[in-house]
């Protein structure tokens, strides 16, 4: 018996070449689910095919390849092997430990399994009902499958970055990989699937997941607008995304408050809202009844957002949006990162600690998810390079120990 | 209940789902890997339907292309959960499901005796899985994509360098697709786990939790080194500013510059395309590109320490918006990723769907309407399953499949 709730994947065992975000994210959510995720990592280059792995921001005072703060949150709960799939006997290895996992997972650029003599049709020898998800940007067919991509390209090929922005100025885009993120919870959804699927009939298979078509289906009822009613997002006015076009409200948007780079949200969802609003607002302007009516505020909406400016400007925004929200109105401060992470308690069960072996104790990202029976758990920092190579090829795979030191002496492992 | 096929991942399972916003993507990416999603709207419709734009810009229940878009592949009926019958019609349909998907304001459905502490004990192998502002033992406060994105973090990082513009929300709801593309895979967890264990569960999403789970680096640097990013056009908000990575072709079409060239492959290949294309002399970059031969490949901390590596590195970014001031947005794309060198062209979302990469890929849906007589293009698969691929019919009419609920008890 043991004291810890079972854990939804505990009988998971997944097969990890991801790195970065999009891949890493979407093992580091399979792991907080239980399943034992190994990540193999190749000894010449350190890891560091990882861009991540070493870099800042780091793990407090701490420095070096096992230091990253981006790559311990992104890797959190999983163990690390090393493999140097140069050598036949490490390619040998591989084979041994694809053969008792599960699911096979990588987000390298297309092909490179392939050349590594570990594509989807090579695994199947090895293991006929085996679970393969590859993640890459463009994905493994058509005419840009060699085409690279991070995060910030899947998001502008997508039209992730066009819709986000102001009219007349620049795209304003993402301010971060929101794609890298998002390709991560679709990976992680694919590999459930074709686990459930097996667990159901037997039956393995290949997904090929490429970031861009995920991030394609985002914007779906702005491409719907331009393939049913031939209306192209691009045009005059457009994007705004600080308005909101579907459902249609107005106000809506984000305006500035007493204090440095301070602003508050306000969704004006309907002409009840606003009767709220106007009357808080209290001034000659916002009770006139050309206001009333959605229709007429959509008509006057700059007027009516430059008025607004001068209302908010020199308020306090926690106070405003509290004010509103007991009102009934939505809104809400944009919060700085210290304020949401530190000092907002509905956040608190979000932010865990976690033990890493070489650089101690630090804080990542849980899930924003409970289970009423198998809760997630993150306790364990990223793995160390080759830390669980011991385990692997000895318990897992039964090699003895003397073998296990001839492969590190000789760079296998 | 669960009859599994061999042509479709999630077949067999029957969702329930209660109309929002807030949930609608969660249950449709599970009707379109094949599950059976039952969408239960008010006797009016989901209030989504009233949501423009309309098909045609004719304002009609069953032309709300939101609606379009969040609900392929499923089924509609109709039950007023306010009225005995329709709550008893309710609760026998809950008795039929694997799995239940709702937004609903706290307390509502746990007045109407409807609440997952109604069901945990009679379907025990239910999972029901609620999508809330922050727990469903929180509070509820008045929220939309808009004010979810501001206070949980994704805003603070988007917009532009000049910060007396307003932060930016990103465009397309993304702080409900977010808490649904968590609600998911937990499922999916919950599914895998009731096959061995065959006890059901209950699911809690925060949808403030998570788009503050989706922030990347303004949460990273945070909890790593308690330093705040700055908003930047464009790119990565970062503690301090970088350089620009977006520029404006000669259409006058966005690109994002991606990673700049670093080593003597790229900057000899760039070189090339410049010499093809008859520009040497008008490129004041072409020079100095040359230098790049002397590096195989240039590390970011060189850029401080070896005044040649940066110039070279400076280069490589000046000929790329060179070459961007001649060349159409979409041939330098193209002309620089078969050179080898990762950049993108900033497409509208409709513009994505007619690239010929995306259409090879038969990425474009077309669903055929047979209310309408006409087929639609829509967003394709966000993965290609190759033994249980993606399939997907349009959205119901409203109680399209209200017969579902004859013969229940």
């Amino acid at each position: 018996m043991t004291d810890h709730p079972p854990q939804a994947l505990d009988k998971i065992r997944i097969c990890d070449f991801t790195g970065q975000l999009a891949g890493a994210g979407a093992t580091k959510i399979l792991a907080a689910f239980g399943a034992q995720v190994i990540r193999v990592e190749d000894p010449v280059q350190r890891g560091k095919w990882d861009i991540l792995r070493g870099v800042p921001p780091f793990v407090g005072e701490a420095r070096g390849l096992e230091a990253g703060g981006a790559f311990n949150n992104h890797n959190a709960g999983k163990l690390g092997i090393t493999l140097n799939l140069r050598d036949a006997r490490a390619k040998e290895l591989l084979r041994e430990l694809v053969a008792v996992s599960d699911a096979v997972t990588e987000n390298f650029a297309a092909g490179v399994m392939e050349r590594l003599g570990f594509g989807y049709e090579d695994l199947r020898q090895i293991r006929e009902d085996i679970v393969y998800v590859s993640n890459n940007g463009f994905g493994a067919t058509g005419p840009y499958t060699s085409f690279k991509s991070w995060g910030p390209i899947a998001q502008a090929v997508s039209g992730l970055t066009f819709t986000s922005g102001l009219p007349d100025l620049p795209p304003a885009g993402w301010g971060y990989s929101f794609m890298d993120h998002t390709g991560g919870y679709y990976m992680a959804t694919a590999v459930l699937m074709a686990l459930l699927h097996r667990r159901r009939t037997g039956e393995g298979q290949w997904v090929d997941l490429a970031c861009i078509e995920a991030a394609g289906t985002l914007n779906g009822v702005a491409t719907l607008d331009a393939t049913v009613n031939q209306r192209p997002m691009r045009r005059q006015g457009m994007p705004n995304s600080n308005r909101s076009q579907s459902p249609r409200m107005a106000p809506h948007g984000i305006w500035p408050t007493k204090g440095h780079d301070e602003w508050i949200a306000i969704a004006v969802r309907d002409d009840h809202d606003w009767k709220i609003l106007s009357e808080i607002i209290g001034e000659t302007w916002s009770c006139e009844d050309r206001w009333t009516h959605i229709e007429t505020r959509l008509q006057a909406e700059d007027e009516l957002e430059q008025l607004l400016t001068t209302w908010t400007a020199n308020r306090n925004r926690q106070e405003l949006a509290q004010e509103l929200i007991d009102a009934g109105v939505p809104a809400a401060p944009v919060l700085k990162p210290q304020e949401r992470i530190e000092f907002d308690h509905r956040t608190s069960e979000l932010w865990v600690t976690v033990d890493h072996t070489e650089v101690g104790e630090s804080r990542v990202e849980g899930l924003p998810v409970r289970m009423s029976e198998t809760p997630w758990s993150v306790t364990r920092g990223a793995a160390c390079l080759g830390e669980h190579n011991q385990y692997v090829f000895g318990e897992l795979l039964g090699l003895g120990n003397t073998e296990i030191e001839t492969l590190a002496e000789e760079g296998v492992i | 209940m669960t009859t599994p096929s061999s042509s479709s991942a999630l077949s067999g399972y029957r969702v329930i789902e209660l109309a929002s916003e807030r949930c609608a993507l969660a249950g449709k990416l599970m009707a379109d890997m094949g599950a059976e999603v039952i969408v239960v709207e008010p006797p009016e419709g989901c209030r989504t339907r009233s949501w423009e734009p309309f098909a045609d810009d004719v304002s009609d229940i069953e032309n709300s292309l939101h609606w379009w878009h969040y609900n392929t592949s499923k089924k509609s009926v109709v039950l007023n959960l306010e009225t005995e019958t329709g709550a008893q019609q309710f609760r026998s349909l809950v008795m039929t499901a694997d799995v239940v998907i709702e937004a609903e304001p706290l307390r509502r459905l746990g007045t109407l005796g409807l609440d997952w502490n109604q069901f945990s004990e009679i379907n025990s192998e239910l999972i029901w899985t609620s999508v809330t502002h922050h727990g469903r033992d929180g509070t509820d406060p008045p929220a939309t994509d808009l004010t979810l994105l501001a206070e949980g973090g994704p805003a603070w990082s988007c917009g532009y360098d000049d910060h007396e513009i307003p932060p930016v929300r990103g465009g397309g709801n993304q702080a409900f697709h977010t808490a649904c593309h968590y609600a998911v895979p937990s499922i999916l967890a919950a599914l895998m786990w009731r096959e061995d264990s065959g006890k059901g569960q209950l699911i809690d999403i925060s949808l403030l939790n998570s788009s503050n789970a989706t922030t990347e680096f303004a949460t990273l640097w945070w909890l790593n080194a308690e330093r705040q990013v700055e908003r930047q056009t464009g790119r990565h908000a970062l503690p301090t500013m970088t350089e620009w990575t977006q520029i404006q072709c000669a259409d006058g079409r966005w690109f994002n510059t991606g990673v700049p060239p670093r080593n003597k492959r790229e900057f000899q290949a760039l070189r090339a395309w410049i010499e093809e294309l008859g520009l040497v002399e008008q490129c004041s970059a072409y020079e100095i590109l040359k230098l790049g031969d002397q590096f195989e490949r240039i590390g970011l901390l060189e850029l401080d320490e070896d005044p040649l590596a940066g110039e070279v590195f400076q280069a490589g970014r000046d000929a790329i918006e060179f070459l961007g001031q001649h060349l159409k947005a979409y041939d330098l794309f193209v002309g620089l990723q078969q050179r080898g060198m990762a950049c993108g062209i900033v497409y509208s979302p409709d513009e994505m769907i007619d690239d010929p990469h995306f259409i090879e890929r038969g990425f474009p849906e077309e669903i055929f309407y047979d209310t309408r007589n006409a087929s639609h293009t829509h967003p394709g698969a966000p993965y290609r399953f190759s033994k249980t691929p993606w399939t997907v019919t349009r959205a119901p009419q409203l109680g399209e499949h209200q017969a579902l609920l004859e013969g229940l008890a």
